[in-house]
């Protein structure tokens, strides 16, 4: 569906009304994924491995089950084989089929009367382990001695010779390497390390879990994809999709981490095997150790520049570790890696290898942030040596409309450019620095997509509009979606109620991912408008007694379309929906699709810190996100985008980290030891929306919510390198790193 | 005729080469026409790919119509956060 040609004024999209979601959620209203209950139920809890990997010989729950209070005790052996190899990752994930392949991995799960209880019976679970040899680091666990965590399972498509724990590899771009760097005035090459991340969501993972003895069930979870977590799940239990009715809470933070499942299909098959609702909540340790945080990394970078700061040549060779299970999510990173530049040779290596660690989950912009770390931080440094300006080379190499991209396409219409001179004319890209401070700059890509969609409108007798949608609200889309109808309908924005429809009740939908809810839940709202419109127009031509190509719809009435379809007066939608019922019967307008054309998103992200030479710490001092957002449609979740990932990119270059022990087990399974940054350790974040309209939308709308935490990763380590005179490579920058640094 | 653009690590599966010819109209087409003449490529598309079409990036878009002068380039399947 393409931009509309005709140059519209917005009324409704662009504008602040207040959130929907407001007064439920700072009252208290909102039910989020704990927040639901039921008669009788149960609390189920899960036990995990101790382990870092272990071979599970036997497990004895008959103690377990035998305790009063006790209704049901599971292990892997109650679900089903799944349906394909992906969804078997997932499941095995959730509860340990044979091994035990991190610490905290599900092995078995109970369903009580009590959470004492509950918990008194993992007790009594006997599992007999047989330890084997672990490994939870990159380089470790690409040796040849390393301990394979599948030795029975060769990956499929990878080269002969590669690693054993190796699942993917990849290569992508274009031209002659060589011939590039030969024409380089300074060439540098750097490996740069990242640790694990976890999205840092406040709301745990929780959900209840009601099936029914006659195989039908209801499941009440927090999740960014309910359709999604029905199809898992309904695979996994041997159910009829059908037969699975899925409700998405209200969601405290999701950033990628609830795209897929974890314990869900556990409370569906203790409430199975109880014949009880069961309820299961992961505690905040849970959370760390067994769900899904991001990829570490290792990257070597070589980048070729002239002495006027034309790159000639770029390559990168990447490794993730992605935990226990295969994942692709190394394409990505290498597709990302040099997406923000024009380049005749550039080149890019990756692999993803598997650990004794949790399985990887998505994390915003899933492979890009570790990826364009690296490339932008040796842009830096390049400038820095040759005595540039960071933006003007950016902008001397940007990529823009005919510029084919690193990893294949050529690109369209894209912001990339407008943002760097936004970005360079923003007064604090030239505002003075204080003793032992420094600024730094960083450029960002997404990609994102658009996807399965459907939307239903209906239109009220009273004038008012029902919007149902099928998509999790995890940044405003109720809203956005909300102002685009009303927009569409030229009815104000209070006149709609947007909701998120259960799986029953609503065509099916893809995960809330990939920034695309806005996109393609827009798209397909703006199409259901315009269905309900020519509903409602051929109403009135029959009113009016004239052929429908007669009227038109304009500021939300129907009016005829000239002198010659006769003189009527305008009817608006609520007096058209007021008489519905005597004139055809309710009206409604809604559409499906898969939608595509999400267009590609570039930030830009300049970061002042200050160093303290004496302890280490970081503070950071001012921070500008500036980013093309196609068209804004309520430009504060916008910005609320845009601060959230400069945030949490804050917290991955400078604190957060997974800290694994010799033991294989995970040391920091907590807020107090894994550090994600408070409103007290920022600045107000500054943001500058760029509005360049996307080809592939009426409105012009691109998504947002991704590409604001590719960039904080290099401008933060390119601020900080500057401010301490050391160019650093290795991220979480905390205050040991920092001082080890500046002492050499 | 469609040129496609193979993405590096599967070009082993098309002797080397950096792009391909096949015979197709649509999404469904080139996929279909891909996993016919290199069968080393069957085991990625069935495991999920996507296609650029002109610069936009399309997941199961059966129908999507391609041209003889079309850029096609065959991209790992997108997935997101």
């Amino acid at each position: 569906m393409a931009l509309d040609t005709d140059k519209r004024e917005f009324k409704i999209v662009g504008t602040r009304p207040l959130r929907p979601d407001g007064i439920d959620k700072v009252t208290g209203r909102a039910l989020y994924g704990a927040d639901t209950t039921a008669p009788g139920m149960l609390v189920g809890r899960v036990l995990r491995s101790p382990h870092a990997h272990a071979r599970i010989v036997s497990i004895d729950a008959s103690a377990a089950e035998a305790l009063q209070g006790v209704k049901a005790v599971i292990t892997a052996a109650d679900f089903t084989t799944a349906n394909n190899s992906h969804s078997q990752a997932v499941l095995d994930n959730c509860m340990a089929r044979g091994k035990a392949m991190y610490h905290g991995h599900g092995v078995a799960a109970v369903a009580a009367v009590s959470e004492a209880i509950a918990k008194q019976a993992l007790k009594l679970i006997k599992v007999d382990y047989e330890i084997l040899p672990h490994v939870t680091e990159i380089e470790d666990a690409l040796k040849p001695d390393a301990p394979v965590l599948y030795p029975d399972k060769p990956a499929k498509r990878v080269p002969e010779g590669t690693p054993a724990n190796v699942s993917h590899v990849t290569h992508f771009g274009h031209g002659d390497l060589e011939a590039g760097f030969a024409k380089a005035d300074k060439i540098i090459e750097r490996t740069f390390r990242t640790e694990a991340t976890h999205q840092g969501y406040i709301e745990p993972h929780a959900c209840l879990a009601s099936v029914s003895p006659d195989g039908k069930g209801d499941l009440w979870c927090c999740t960014q994809g309910h359709y999604n977590v029905r199809a898992l799940c309904a695979d996994f239990m041997g159910m009829d999709a059908s037969q699975l009715r899925v409700t998405a809470s209200e969601i405290g933070g999701g950033f990628g981490g609830k795209t897929t499942v974890f314990i869900e299909p556990i409370a569906l098959a203790l409430s199975r095997k109880a014949n009880k609702p069961v309820k299961l909540v992961m505690s905040r340790e849970e959370v760390f150790k067994a769900s899904g945080p991001t990829m570490s990394s290792v990257t070597d970078v070589k980048i070729g520049m002239t002495k006027d700061g034309r790159i000639t040549a770029g390559y990168a060779n990447l490794r993730y570790q992605c935990g226990a299970f295969p994942s692709g999510t190394i394409e990505l990173g290498a597709m990302s890696a040099f997406a923000a530049y024009d380049l005749d040779a550039v080149k890019t290596d990756g692999l993803n290898v598997m650990t004794n660690r949790p399985r990887e989950a998505a994390y915003r912009a899933p492979g890009a942030p570790t990826a364009v770390y690296p490339v932008e931080s040796v842009v830096d440094e390049l400038c820095q040596e040759l005595g540039l300006d960071p933006l003007d080379v950016r902008l001397k190499n940007a990529a823009r409309k005919g510029t084919k991209a690193s990893y294949g396409p050529t690109f369209d219409d894209i912001g990339l450019v407008a943002t760097l001179e936004a970005a360079k004319a923003h007064p604090h890209y030239s505002a003075p620095l204080g003793p032992n401070q420094a600024r730094g700059v960083s450029c960002g890509f997404w990609f994102n997509f658009g996807g399965n969609t459907s939307v239903s409108l209906a239109v009220n007798v009273d004038g008012t509009v029902t919007l149902t949608e099928g998509n999790p609200d995890i940044g405003g889309s109720r809203a956005s979606i909300g102002m685009m109808a009303a927009e569409e309908l030229g009815i104000p924005f209070d006149k709609v109620r947007t909701l998120v429809a259960d799986t029953a009740s609503l065509g099916f939908n893809d995960v809330t991912d990939g920034s695309r809810v806005t996109f393609a839940v827009g798209l397909a709202t703006i199409k259901a408008a315009r269905d309900a419109i020519q509903k409602m127009c051929a109403r009135v031509a029959k009113i009016w007694d004239i052929d429908p190509e007669a009227v038109v719809w304009e500021d939300g009435c129907v009016k005829p379309a000239g002198d010659n379809a006769g003189q009527y007066e305008p009817m608006s939608l609520a007096e058209i929906a007021a008489i519905s019922v005597k004139t055809g019967g309710p009206i409604a307008g809604h559409h499906e699709v898969n939608a595509d054309g999400a267009g590609v998103s570039f930030g830009v992200h300049l970061a002042d810190v200050e160093v303290d030479p004496e302890t280490g710490h970081t503070s950071v001092v001012r921070y500008t996100v500036f980013q093309d957002a196609g068209k804004a449609v309520h430009p504060a979740y916008v910005e609320g985008q845009m601060q959230g990932g400069a945030v949490q990119g804050i917290g991955w270059a400078l604190n957060e980290e997974y800290i694994y022990g010799a033991d294989g087990r995970l040391q920091n399974a907590g807020f107090l030891d894994y550090r994600i940054p408070v409103a007290s350790d920022l600045p107000p974040i500054d943001t500058v929306i760029l509005e360049i309209p996307n080809p592939g939308h009426p409105y012009g709308v691109r998504g947002v919510g991704e590409t604001p935490i590719v960039p904080p990763l290099a401008a933060l380590n390119n601020a900080v390198s500057r401010a301490i005179g050391v160019r650093m490579s290795a991220l979480p920058m905390s205050p040991p790193r920092i001082l080890k640094a500046i002492k050499g | 005729m469609v040129q496609v653009v193979i993405w590096g690590s599967l070009r082993s599966a098309v002797d080397g080469a950096v792009q391909v010819e096949v015979e197709a109209c649509d999404f469904r087409g080139v996929l279909a026409a891909l996993a016919r003449d290199y069968p080393g490529l069957r085991a990625q598309i069935e495991a999920g790919v996507s296609l650029s079409i002109d610069g936009k990036i399309y997941r199961e878009a059966w129908f999507t119509p391609v041209h003889a002068d079309s850029e096609v380039v065959l991209m790992p399947f997108m997935v997101g956060g």
